[in-house]
């Protein structure tokens, strides 16, 4: 870890005095993990982003289309939920307090979780889930190319993993949304009504708080801005294929990474969540 | 999984009524230990034999996704979450090449698929019981994949070549999903009261079930005698029966679970477990549709099809766009 990292780390220790001398902190919007260091929030929103969307492409096993596809969505839910672990353990050893993956990923609230609303929306058509993971996708496939130059040696390594396996995700969501925008009629409208619900969910790909700020200029986050070229680039490229137009600018939904969630994670989180906190403390 | 379909009569063209020429170099090639590739003559009877087995094979592997599949979104760890995923998983791949070891056989993914929604193809009634608790995914994979190994395992030398060559991969994947299911299982029987209660109640239901995978007992067995003479089948129900019992049992005791068997004992002579009376009747019921869970697994299966029309037909439809776009490119630069 670089000097620069262990500095921004080290910023949870002044919160967390500042809560013991009994002065009313900010309520930072429900959020559980407000006194920790922006790299522990950072990585913890990584892993939420990759954990929720996985889980939700793992709703599919058994049930898509074609068993071709039956195959694909849990090799799609096994990246990403694998890709949650390495950042979820990063981000225990980083808070130090001795929460691994599973504490993490079972033990906190919708408040507490920081993804962005975009990986909760429900499957939904097999359309919806594409579209989804397209838009998911043509951003994280960039975004962790560029990560892999962070100063942060263990970021750099996870986004090296991860730039093949989104690659594969880009690869394989557009194929779908090119057949099914140029399919049949009943495709064609499904892709389109599905991209129209799921736009107002990509602006906040782009958003970052102070911490993250911070942390991009530390040289240990990417600028997410800076993604933008590449995410239009790739989605004009498959909606022109796929024959559906680009939605308008619209006004966009955020609230994630502050821990305000729609209501769909909150379900999705009880059944996650439900053995796991039915048996405290146990091994499984 | 699964030799069901060897349990069944055939009912076609009898083996007998082949030219007698072809027939007498047919099964010599299979008492040499040759391999019968696609293309080679073959019975109809045999033919019809491995389309019903594999394809039935098949269809358990995709129907055994959704009993397994129940606890995908509630598996207690991501570690397990993972590995369950990918266990599912490796079913719908073992259900992608046996249909593909089918359709060598002149019989295409489409009409076995339709022969499963429509109720005229079987798979194992073993996935006809609910998954109710965590330790079920144990359960499954170390009594029900257990099972399906001693199954498979004679399979991989079965004469049909694609069969066999797609059962080594099969077992290979299944005696991992054995380990992990057994590995469950220890975890949980070392683990809180609750837990090791979770794992005891997870092998009472699911030990006769297993037994049951074997099928009938020899003398109430239907099968022909020619599954065996053509090396399709190699061993006897009860004898893989017994195999898998003398195996499993040593691993219940191990954890320090008891069988829901009060008569089973160890034959001190012979070294075998010698199991109770199985229930027949339970059997039967499944096999003819009134297990737990027949309507609802084949409801479910049903609906994902049937979701998923619409796609399939984008994709055929766009692949048909793209073609007459190809053609119509080569046609203006000629």
């Amino acid at each position: 870890m670089s000097s620069t990292t262990a500095a921004l780390q080290s910023r949870r220790a002044p919160a967390r005095k500042a809560k013991a001398g009994g002065r009313t902190s900010r309520p930072a919007a429900g959020k559980a993990d407000a006194a920790s260091s922006p790299l522990f929030s950072y990585v913890v929103s990584l892993a939420d982003d990759a954990l929720v969307l996985g889980h939700r492409l793992s709703e599919w096993t058994g049930y898509a289309p074609t068993l071709e596809e039956d195959i694909a969505l849990p090799n799609l839910a096994l990246d990403l939920i694998g890709q949650a672990r390495f950042f979820y353990a990063y981000a225990g050893e980083i808070e130090g307090k001795g929460r691994d993956e599973d504490a993490l990923a079972y033990l906190r609230d919708e408040h507490g979780f920081s993804n962005v609303l975009l990986a909760e929306q429900p499957n939904g058509d097999f359309a919806a889930t594409m579209l989804r993971q397209l838009l998911y996708a043509a951003f994280m496939h960039p975004y962790f190319q560029a990560l892999t130059a962070s100063k942060d040696a263990r970021l750099a390594e996870i986004a090296a993993k991860a730039v093949k396996e989104m690659a594969y995700h880009v690869r394989h969501s557009a194929e779908w949304v090119i057949r099914l925008g140029d399919g049949t009629e009943e495709s064609r409208r499904r892709a389109a009504a599905a991209l129209d619900e799921l736009w107002m969910y990509t602006g906040e790909l782009f958003e970052m708080g102070e911490g993250e700020r911070a942390l991009v200029g530390a040289g240990v986050a990417v600028d997410r801005e800076s993604i933008r070229p590449a995410w239009d680039a790739t989605i004009n490229r498959v909606l022109a294929e796929a024959t559906l137009e680009r939605p308008a600018p619209c006004g966009m939904q955020s609230g994630g990474r502050a821990g305000r969630h729609t209501e769909y994670l909150g379900r999705m989180l009880a059944e996650m969540q439900v053995l796991h906190r039915a048996h405290p403390g146990v091994t499984w | 999984m699964y030799t069901q379909a060897l349990n069944v009569k055939d009912t076609g063209k009898p083996a007998s009524a082949e030219d007698p020429g072809k027939l007498a170099r047919f099964q010599a090639r299979i008492d040499a230990e040759e391999k019968i590739e696609p293309n080679d003559w073959m019975p109809e009877a045999y033919r019809r034999t491995l389309i019903r087995q594999i394809s039935q094979h098949a269809h358990s592997e995709i129907i055994g996704m959704q009993p397994e599949g129940n606890w995908i979104t509630r598996a207690p760890s991501l570690r397990r979450k993972a590995g369950l995923l990918a266990k599912v998983q490796d079913e719908g791949g073992h259900g992608l090449y046996l249909y593909a070891a089918a359709e060598t056989l002149g019989c295409s993914r489409e009409e076995l698929v339709d022969q499963l929604l429509a109720g005229k193809a079987k798979y194992s009634s073993i996935f006809n019981y609910p998954t109710l608790s965590w330790a079920d995914i144990g359960a499954i994979g170390w009594l029900v994949d257990g099972a399906a190994i001693m199954n498979q395992i004679p399979l991989c030398r079965c004469s049909y070549g694609p069969y066999a060559r797609a059962m080594i991969r099969v077992c290979k994947e299944e005696s991992f999903h054995q380990r992990q299911g057994y590995e469950i299982m220890m975890t949980l029987s070392r683990g809180s009261a609750a837990q090791k209660a979770m794992a005891q109640d997870a092998l009472n239901r699911w030990w006769w079930p297993s037994l049951m995978m074997f099928g009938p007992s020899d003398k109430d067995s239907v099968h022909s005698t020619d599954t065996m003479k053509w090396k399709i089948k190699r061993f006897s129900n009860d004898d893989l029966r017994q195999k898998f019992v003398d195996a499993t049992v040593p691993q219940g005791h191990y954890l320090g679970l008891e069988f829901p068997d009060p008569a089973l004992k160890r034959d001190e002579k012979t070294g075998h477990w010698q199991h109770g009376e199985i229930d027949w009747s339970e059997f039967k019921r499944v096999l003819a549709g009134d297990g737990p869970c027949n309507r609802q697994r084949m409801k479910v299966r049903t609906k994902a099809h049937e979701d998923g029309t619409w796609v399939r037909e984008a994709a055929l439809a766009h692949a048909r766009k793209r073609a007459e776009r190809a053609a119509a490119v080569r046609i203006a630069a000629e």
